[in-house]
């Protein structure tokens, strides 16, 4: 069907074009211009200028309240809201000199069309007037460097001592996460050591990688700072957390970090947009390959007592894995199977 | 001059002789005429920019109307198409082609080549370039490099794939993705042979402006079309071998096994040998490039349209040096301001900080220029032609495609809005679009000149309502699919719940890109159609004052003027000036033929010169 409309389309353009044209040079040989180098239809191209600019300006105001709703929800971070609130600020900035400006433009074509019998004003320069345009936007542009510069100093200040610290590493084309178990700290990881199941390279011979845990979807506190160690295991991914207003790039050899604090939990955020299916969502934005435009990973905000409760219900990496045991170093055997809860203590004291 | 002098009385003959000793070979195919070789470049830009142009139509196609069965483009694309389907890996092939294809291949050797070529020996007063067998050669190596670009669709493994930007390791490992295997090779080396061209081209640009001016020519005499070629030359011969270098260095890692880009990487099951390198470092050398480029592009497009609205709003440019010094501020900014394209790379946040500051700066010259070209047409005396509408709407991509620079310049918001369509929209407003529309406005205003015919002006202006009103319905809606997290490089938008809002305004964006593109047919109908059958040119049909409508044939042969270089005896834009006899006075007339409307200065300069030459005389 498409095609179909392609070809008839592109048929009707060539022959409304042809025909136009035709009537065009029809016109041409009979006015037949005496030596006026001014065209004959000045007034017109002068006038069809101004209804541009009046149409344009019109639809665009129009589409701006009209798609504003379509936008993403308020930001479901903290720092989210300080860039959403300098967004705002820049864009009411320039939207001035963009509505004043075109209008400035079509209209002084319009106004200044050719009339016969006038000359040109021979005004080369103003010096006072260079001045002028060259200061003031340079002051304009001070005052969003600073305001800029003060949001992006906190945004990527080290994050503090408590934050909940979550390893992100992409790969060809999804997303693993690793947390930290019980003893909250995240283990090693090496690329050597990755396999089909092993995504993340988790180093075994590190005790601390025992009681990790891989979950399917990211799980946050609400409210709770949350540092995200970012890798990538074989081309460059990027880390987009659109409702959070957080983006950054996953480079293979070279270890990125983003923290922030959510702000609203998946439920708050649900009843807030009025949509009971709502997800937080991450999708990659550094192009990686044919999969690029799926790497979709659910993010649920938690109240800070039911992530607990979430963190603790999850299964360890190493349980559900039980083969990965016999690649463990001898000595470090038995507390692999007592922090990955593949056994239980009792069953230790009990031997 | 004393050679000029003797030379004066055989000239004509002579340089008639040479025409004719010329064959079809060397006058059309090896000729080393700049004019011949900027006609040259602008017809292999045409062809590019179809090419591109068709591609971009594909794009549209997928992201607008994913449900259509493209089983129909089996014949071109054949194993490409999967069950009516495009291959998610061709269309990460058609991304990064078109993007490579418009931004070089299109908008760099068709825009600056074209124009570089054609208008610097004419504006200067010269015969040719400094060293016309170099420029031959610069055409000549664009033309093996777009042939590899070319050949690279049909091997089977597809074209390059990586974006244009081809960041290692996706474009350095041919694992990652099939678009890394012979295509991109062949991307490579077709990329150095286009870097090789554009280095000869601009050296020699170079070289022409400071060397072969006219008498009288001084720099301040210059047209502002010569000065921005001149610039974009600056800039383009010290940012390209850097890029040269980056991608030296990434042939070395693909082909060699060195790790300048790659590091710790696991991939398709097995983990490779290559430690400590850094794909950042590609990063860097790439935009060192990357961001001159766009500088590379945008700026012949302003000196064309500067000259031409000067022309047609029959009025001097306001502020001459304003805009000098302007454009040299950005050739300066344009170097340091290249690590706004990765604030979310994981580089120290610190640059981030320093880059942000040099980005917004750079805004400053730009400001200015759009100021002084809306100055220039208040109180002039406008003539609404093709090359003057083209202009006009330049000026307005200016505006609107510039002030969103001021967003994603800001560290802070580029966090959100970076890699999304909102970057897209706001490339393709001030660099694409407006690149394109300073090409047109050029091609349209110097046509008469090219061919010594006139393109059609009613279709022309078909052409422009049709284009300008396309390019805004395609673009400004892209800046609410940026800022509602809408990432570029996407097959598609059906994976990811919070993409599904927009799937009207993908349709309605893509019904505009297909029209947009579809009237560019009415230029090219239009541009071949005239070159034979056009109405016949006069001399000077737009009343302009600069060099090159003053040679003596209405298409000048080799050598530009029959007799003498004309020689200059004040600046380009005495439009409209007071008490002269006509709305223009060219170049080439004296101060002392224009009495009645010499500046108070210009009489007074002329008082001192003639005592000057009496002392002499005397003693």
């Amino acid at each position: 069907m498409i095609q179909i409309i392609g070809i008839v389309g592109a048929a009707f353009v060539i022959a409304i074009a042809y025909a136009i044209f035709k009537v065009l040079r029809f016109v041409d040989i009979i006015k037949r211009p005496a030596k006026s180098e001014v065209p004959s239809d000045n007034n017109t191209s002068a006038l069809l200028l101004l209804i541009f600019v009046i149409l344009f300006l019109f639809g665009f105001w129009w589409y701006f309240f009209y798609a504003s709703p379509d936008l993403l929800p308020v930001s479901a971070s903290a720092h989210g809201e300080e860039t959403d609130q300098l967004f705002r600020i820049a864009m009411g900035v320039i939207l001035i000199p963009f509505t004043l400006l075109n209008i400035l433009l079509f209209y002084a074509a319009y106004r200044f069309r050719y009339k016969k019998g006038t000359f040109a004003r021979f005004y080369p320069h103003n010096n006072k007037l260079e001045v002028i345009w060259t200061v003031v936007p340079g002051l304009v542009f001070a005052v969003l460097i600073l305001m800029g510069t003060n949001v992006w100093s906190r945004i990527t200040t080290a994050p503090p001592e408590n934050a909940e610290v979550i390893n992100i590493m992409g790969y060809q084309f999804a997303w693993g996460v690793r947390y930290p178990g019980a003893d909250d700290t995240l283990g090693s990881h090496d690329y050597r050591l990755a396999d089909a199941v092993n995504q993340f390279g988790m180093d075994l011979s590190d005790p601390s990688s025992f009681d990790d845990f891989m979950p399917l979807e990211i799980h946050l506190p609400k409210g709770k700072p949350v540092l995200l160690n970012i890798f990538a295991k074989d081309v460059i991914h990027s880390v987009f957390l659109p409702h959070f207003r957080l983006k950054m790039d996953a480079v293979p050899g070279m270890p990125t970090r983003f923290w922030f604090t959510p702000k609203y939990t998946t439920e708050e955020m649900r009843e807030m947009v009025g949509n009971p299916e709502f997800n937080y969502e991450m999708a990659c934005t550094e192009i990686c390959g044919t999969g690029h435009f799926a790497m979709r990973m659910v993010v649920v905000v938690d109240e800070p007592e039911a992530y607990e409760e979430w963190k603790a219900s999850q299964l360890t990496w190493l349980k559900m894995n039980p083969e990965y045991l016999a690649k463990i170093p001898e000595n470090l055997q038995e507390i692999a199977r007592i922090k990955s809860g593949i056994e239980q203590l009792p069953a230790i004291v009990a031997k | 001059m004393s050679i000029a002098d003797i030379q004066i009385a055989p000239t004509p003959e002579h340089h008639q002789h040479d025409d004719h000793s010329l064959n079809f070979w060397t006058k059309y195919i090896f000729s080393t005429d700049h004019k011949v070789i900027g006609k040259q470049f602008l017809i292999m830009g045409i062809f590019w920019a179809i090419i591109g142009g068709l591609l971009s139509v594909l794009i549209r196609i997928q992201l607008g109307m994913p449900e259509s069965n493209l089983a129909w483009l089996e014949p071109i694309l054949g194993k490409w198409i999967v069950d009516g389907k495009l291959d998610p890996g061709f269309y990460l092939g058609t991304v990064t082609m078109h993007g490579t294809i418009m931004m070089f291949l299109v908008l760099t050797a068709g825009l600056s080549g074209t124009f570089s070529n054609f208008l610097i020996p004419l504006q200067i007063g010269a015969r040719d370039m400094a060293s016309p067998f170099m420029n031959m050669l610069s055409f000549w190596f664009y033309m093996l490099s777009s042939v590899l670009f070319f050949v690279s669709f049909f091997v089977e493994s597809g074209p390059a794939m990586g974006g244009w930007t081809v960041y290692p390791p996706l474009s350095a490992i041919p694992q990652a993705i099939s678009g890394s295997g012979l295509g991109m090779t062949l991307y490579i080396i077709g990329f150095i042979l286009f870097i090789v061209s554009t280095l000869m081209g601009g050296l020699n640009y170079i070289t022409t402006v400071i060397n072969l001016r006219t008498k009288g020519m001084s720099m301040a005499r210059m047209p502002l079309t010569v000065w921005a070629l001149f610039l974009t030359a600056v800039i383009a011969t010290l940012s390209f071998p850097v890029l040269f270098a980056a991608l030296l260095l990434l042939f070395f890692d693909r082909s060699f096994g060195t790790s300048f880009y790659l590091s710790e990487i696991y991939i398709a099951g097995e983990a490779l040998p290559n430690m400590g390198g850094s794909p950042v470092l590609y990063q860097h050398l790439f935009w060192f490039l990357g961001h001159p480029e766009v500088y590379i592009i945008f700026l012949p497009a302003l000196g064309l349209t500067s000259e031409i609205v000067a022309t047609h709003a029959r009025k001097p440019i306001f502020g001459y040096k304003a805009m000098i010094l302007s454009m040299a501020g950005i050739v300066v900014l344009s170097f340091v301001v290249w690590a706004h394209h990765m604030f979310t790379s994981g580089m120290n946040p610190f640059l981030g900080t320093a880059f942000m500051v040099t980005t917004l700066a750079i805004a400053i010259p730009s400001a200015i220029k759009v100021f002084n070209y809306i100055t220039t047409l208040w109180g002039g005396n406008i003539r609404f032609t093709a090359a003057m509408l083209f202009s006009i709407g330049l000026i307005s991509f200016i505006i609107s495609g510039g002030l969103t620079g001021i967003i994603l310049g800001n560290a802070p918001l580029d966090i959100h809005l970076h890699d999304t369509y909102f970057v897209v929209a706001h490339f393709h407003l001030v660099m694409g679009v407006l690149a394109f529309f300073g090409t047109f406005a050029g091609v349209y205003h110097w046509f008469p000149k090219m061919f010594g015919r006139m393109m059609h002006e009613g279709l022309g202006k078909l052409h422009f309502w049709i284009t300008l009103t396309g390019s805004y319905l395609m673009f400004i809606p892209m800046h609410y699919m940026g800022y509602a997290g809408y990432p570029r490089r996407y097959y598609s938008f059906t994976n990811f719940e919070y993409m599904n809002n927009f799937i009207d305004l993908n349709w309605f964006i893509s019904v505009a890109a297909i029209v947009t593109a579809s009237a560019q047919l009415i230029f090219l109908f239009n541009f071949f159609y005239s070159i034979w059958r056009g109405k016949k040119a006069p001399a000077n049909p737009w009343g302009s004052n600069s060099l090159e409508w003053t040679t003596e044939k209405v298409v000048p042969g080799h050598g530009n003027w029959e007799g003498d270089i004309p020689e200059v005896y004040r600046w380009p834009y005495d439009y409209s000036k007071p008490g002269a006899k006509e709305d223009f006075i060219p170049q080439t007339v004296s101060l002392t033929e224009t009495i009645e409307s010499n500046t108070d200065y210009e009489n007074q300069r002329l008082i001192q010169l003639k005592k000057e030459i009496t002392n002499t005389q005397n003693n």
